[in-house]
């Protein structure tokens, strides 16, 4: 299966389509669409990430692996500036979407996070929500008055994209809750996709359901880097091999601290990684 | 053994004390079976349609209901929740989601000791600000009082049923680019709403059946509803009023209004008991 899409990533980079689609700052420069630099983050006074840079390319799924309190989480939080909002979050450092760093002074949070969606690692529909309501919400809670219709439009094409549109179709009216572990996921995913995210960041989504629906899962995240870029946190190897395009390995360094050990592409990351940590880590002789 | 006697030891206490706490509980149980049978047992019998529906009759003429009693407990009690219920229900939601941790101690500490000053200190309190100034017992005053017995009830019971919404709601809402205060009204509000419902109305049955606030505000008024700037009748002042003059037919209607006082407290205790339970069941 990596086998397949590595030689789709690579046919794919060369077709002009794909290539008009990347955003034009990548060309130009090279760069990700998110860069990280020297980026730190702490609860209180624990230090629970320390000095992580790397460049995240746009249109692709790039895993983060790394054992269990690693920060793994920690770090994409601190990516849609989520990390703040629990007690006792602090960042420093840099992360320029597009170039433009999403700390500075004057970049308003909530803005952030319309553009850098989430799905979490516990299914999370409202459960006073409809199916429809739901996928809606994101539209509905950040306007005044949408019209229906638009609303009608959205949810189908979100739901859609999230392949949950025709399991749900005739029932958008039940709760959100009456669906299964792996369904209500792809509603969480088809709600971040509403809004029309340009990064979706993902933690750990499959760690709470069975193989088909976490099949299902990543089928579907391969068919989204059409369109989004995609950053998935998650402690299954076996998922960021078959699934991803660059891997990021995380550990705890000797003061209890994430830092990053070794990023490159998935191919390289397991076939001969560079770091004997990451070694040890991989072939599971440590976490 | 000394462990066979440590056995028996612990057994013979652990029978003590439950017995204790049996007796504890049947005394509590008891003392309202016998509230609750002895308004019963008087007040049913008095308790007609006429006595719903007329209005009062000079002391001394037989006859004669407590209808502006009821009306006037009814808007004191609406009165009350208009005022409260903003203050109490911004209070809640600004102690679970707003406010920093050592703000949210300090208002909460203030809410529970607001909680637990005596109603007649709030209504001398409200005679003071409100009646002395105003130079007139008036609706308006006792609304006041009982608002200020009633915001942290609501205020505290909002807080808890909020806290029981789970982090993961808040964090999935803000994820979506909503703000705090969006995400608080479009989502943790409504996955709280039988608790904050609950809240409410335990904070109105406990000020439909006050008292002592009432003496020193609402006063209590033979004419019915005039004007929220007139004294005001309600039917705890009538239990309290009637009950102490001396003819026979008004100590009828006092035990009347009594058991409707109950019948009302009961109900909507009743109510929150149902509510609650949809909840758990959703």
């Amino acid at each position: 299966m990596k086998g397949e899409n590595m030689i789709k990533s690579i046919v794919m980079a060369d077709t002009p389509v794909n290539r008009s689609a990347k955003s034009l700052l990548q060309e130009e420069t090279g760069k990700g669409i998110l860069e990280v630099e020297d980026l730190s983050a702490w609860y209180s006074d624990f230090l629970c990430i320390r000095d992580i840079n790397i460049s995240i390319p746009a249109r692709a799924i790039t895993a983060v692996i790394g054992p269990s309190g690693c920060g793994k989480s920690t770090f994409i939080r601190c990516l849609n500036r989520l990390h703040e909002v629990s007690h006792g979050g602090r960042v420093t450092g840099r992360v320029l979407l597009d170039g433009k760093d999403i700390y500075a002074s004057d970049v308003d949070p909530v803005v952030i996070r319309r553009r850098i969606g989430m799905v979490f690692q516990k299914p999370s529909p409202f459960p006073t929500m409809s199916i429809f309501d739901n996928v809606a919400a994101g539209l509905r809670l950040t306007r005044l008055w949408s019209r229906r219709r638009e609303l009608e439009e959205v949810v189908e094409k979100s739901l859609r994209q999230a392949a949950l549109w025709e399991e749900v179709k005739d029932k958008l009216d039940r709760s959100g809750a009456s669906l299964s572990g792996g369904q209500q996921q792809r509603l969480c995913i088809a709600r971040a996709l509403a809004v029309q995210p340009e990064i979706v960041l993902m933690d750990e989504p499959c760690s709470a359901l069975d193989p088909l629906a976490t099949l299902k899962i990543e089928d579907l995240m391969r068919n989204l880097t059409e369109e989004y870029t995609i950053i998935i946190v998650t402690h299954n190897m076996q998922q960021a091999a078959r699934v991803s395009d660059n891997t990021a390995f995380i550990t705890i360094d000797d003061q209890g601290a994430g830092v990053l050990v070794e990023y490159g592409p998935t191919s390289q990351i397991f076939a001969n990684p560079k770091d004997k940590r990451t070694e040890d880590y991989i072939t599971g002789r440590f976490g | 053994m000394t462990t066979e006697r440590l056995y028996l030891r612990r057994k013979w206490i652990n029978r003590l004390t439950l017995g204790l706490s049996s007796i504890a509980a049947g005394v509590a149980i008891i003392l309202l079976g016998l509230i609750l049978g002895y308004t019963l047992v008087n007040g049913i019998s008095y308790l007609n349609l006429g006595l719903l529906t007329n209005v009062a009759k000079p002391a001394g003429e037989l006859g004669g209901g407590i209808r502006n009693e009821i009306i006037g407990t009814l808007i004191l009690v609406g009165l009350a929740s208009l005022l409260a219920l903003p203050v109490g229900l911004m209070a809640g939601m600004f102690l679970s989601d707003f406010a920093k941790p050592r703000v949210a101690a300090a208002v909460r500490f203030a809410a529970d000791v607001l909680a637990g000053v005596p109603s007649i200190v709030v209504g001398v309190f409200a005679y003071a600000i409100m009646v002395r100034p105003m130079h007139s017992y008036s609706a308006l005053s006792a609304g006041v009082a009982l608002a200020i017995i009633m915001i942290p009830i609501v205020a505290r019971t909002t807080e808890e049923s909020l806290r029981l919404v789970p982090n993961s709601m808040r964090e999935a809402a803000l994820a979506l680019g909503i703000t705090r205060w969006r995400a608080m009204l479009g989502v943790v509000v409504p996955g709280a709403l039988t608790g904050i419902a609950t809240g409410i109305m335990l904070a109105v049955a406990r000020i439909a059946g006050e008292t002592a606030p009432l003496i020193f505000t609402a006063l209590g008024n033979n004419f019915g509803f005039q004007s929220l700037l007139k004294p005001i009748g309600a039917l705890p002042l009538l239990i309290y009023t009637h009950a102490l003059s001396p003819y026979q037919d008004q100590h009828q209607q006092a035990w009347a209004a009594a058991f409707l006082l109950v019948i009302l407290v009961l109900g909507i205790s009743l109510l929150v008991r149902w509510i609650s339970r949809q909840r758990k069941t959703q």
